[in-house]
């Protein structure tokens, strides 16, 4: 349940938004977290976005993901 | 980060400490993420990482399902879930079952999805099944303030949302199952802020180290538990810095206030524990689905037989301890809800265990 990836917001609507992660786009409710805007990332949670990610911190996962994917 | 060095450092801690140590990892995602990513068997001797009450669909009690179950048979009714739900063993039956013989029950990846089934379909009553944590359960504080708003009397929530923080004490006060430190859940600690864990840490002597779920991020975490408890010091640290704040999402915490009131809850293997359920405030009573049961007497359940989940949401015992497990118990006939979920310990010790 807890999937922990980057989304990023590519339309948004008042309280409803359209996020892309890994090529995949869906619907999300960003009621819940402050100013969200087009290009931001954020974590989505059973359909909301619960915390916006800095670009330092989507950073800080892909250089995890590469490091997992040189270990594979 | 480096997974390598992380893992050393944890090595060389354990050798310092000489002793053994018991971490639990709270959240179900994070016994799954140790599993597959191989990280319980790098940790080195010494270290037992401790499955907790993490798994949402594991820790409903048996009667929730029983009355999901109820709710499913009456007419012109819509049960709503998460898919790990539904094929969770009731007494007599399980929603998959109950779904084949011709109950409307439907997957909901959010409830929000729910609720516009309800607006589009006034003849049916939607009811959804409210099973999480803090972070759904704020999903689900917003479709239950969005009906109420909208004046929809066809949507209503069968709410059995669960608090994380009291049920990680009420294991602690049992004194039943001895832990050094906890790995704290990384998405319920979004919502409801790392400062939540400040009484545990202090009251009961524990470290509380707030993880994310890559095992890059899970070895850290570990080290900076290993790292306190050489220190002989008991705080709470915040290692999943990319989402985890020290407060916390404010406008998710005033929604659940505005929603929600703690209460009891009953968890299964933990029994029942002082305010650390969340049920529907008197106000939004109309999408209160429990409201059913003050009429009508709910079904009797009856707990499988032989069947170790609560033990093994307790941390008291480990899958294979269970007379069922890969025996009468499989993915593919679960017995008891730890294994039905992906996040299931029991699922988990099947899918990767030895």
């Amino acid at each position: 349940m807890c999937l922990a990836v980057p989304a990023k917001i590519v339309e948004l609507d008042g309280d409803q938004a359209v996020i892309e992660t890994q090529g995949i786009r869906r619907a999300v409710n960003v009621a819940l977290i402050e100013a969200p805007a087009l290009g931001e990332y954020v974590l989505v949670h059973a359909g909301f976005a619960i915390q916006k990610w800095s670009e330092a911190d989507v950073r800080e996962f892909n250089s995890i993901l590469e490091e997992m994917e040189q270990a594979e | 980060m480096n997974t390598p060095s992380k893992l050393a450092s944890v090595r060389q801690h354990l050798a310092q400490l000489n002793r053994p140590v018991k971490i639990m990892e709270v959240c179900g995602t994070h016994t799954m993420s140790a599993f597959r990513s191989g990280l319980r068997s790098l940790l080195g001797p010494g270290l037992t990482l401790l499955s907790g009450p993490g798994c949402p669909v594991c820790v409903t009690p048996i009667t929730y399902i029983d009355r999901a179950l109820a709710l499913a048979g009456r007419p012109q009714t819509l049960i709503a879930t998460f898919g790990d739900m539904l094929r969770v063993p009731g007494t007599r039956s399980s929603l998959e079952h109950a779904r084949a013989q011709g109950a409307d029950i439907r997957i909901f990846y959010s409830p929000q999805d729910a609720l516009e089934t309800a607006r589009n379909r006034p003849e049916l009553n939607v009811v959804f099944l409210g099973v999480g944590f803090e972070t759904t359960a704020v999903a689900v504080a917003w479709t239950i303030q969005e009906a109420a708003r909208l004046g929809l009397s066809n949507y209503s929530v069968f709410c059995a949302h669960k608090t994380m923080p009291p049920a990680m004490a009420g294991l602690l006060a049992s004194g039943e199952v001895a832990v050094d430190g906890f790995l704290c859940p990384g998405h319920v600690s979004v919502v409801i802020g790392a400062n939540a864990y400040a009484a545990l840490a202090r009251d009961y002597g524990r470290p509380c180290v707030v993880a994310g779920f890559e095992a890059a991020d899970m070895a850290q975490a570990i080290d900076q538990v290993l790292q306190q408890l050489l220190q002989n010091r008991a705080q709470v640290e915040i290692q999943y810095q990319r989402s985890v704040t020290w407060d916390g999402n404010a406008s998710a915490q005033s929604l659940l206030a505005e929603v929600f009131e703690p209460c009891d809850a009953e968890w299964r293997g933990l029994g029942l524990i002082p305010g650390s359920g969340l049920k529907i405030r008197p106000r939004y009573a109309a999408c209160d689905a429990e409201r059913v049961f003050s009429q009508w007497e709910a079904p009797v359940s009856e707990e499988p037989r032989g069947c170790r989940c609560g033990d093994v949401l307790r941390g008291a015992c480990t899958p294979p301890d269970c007379p069922l497990f890969r025996n009468a118990c499989s993915p593919s006939h679960p017995v008891g809800a730890c294994m039905v979920s992906s996040e299931g310990t029991c699922s988990a010790y099947y899918k990767y265990g030895k």
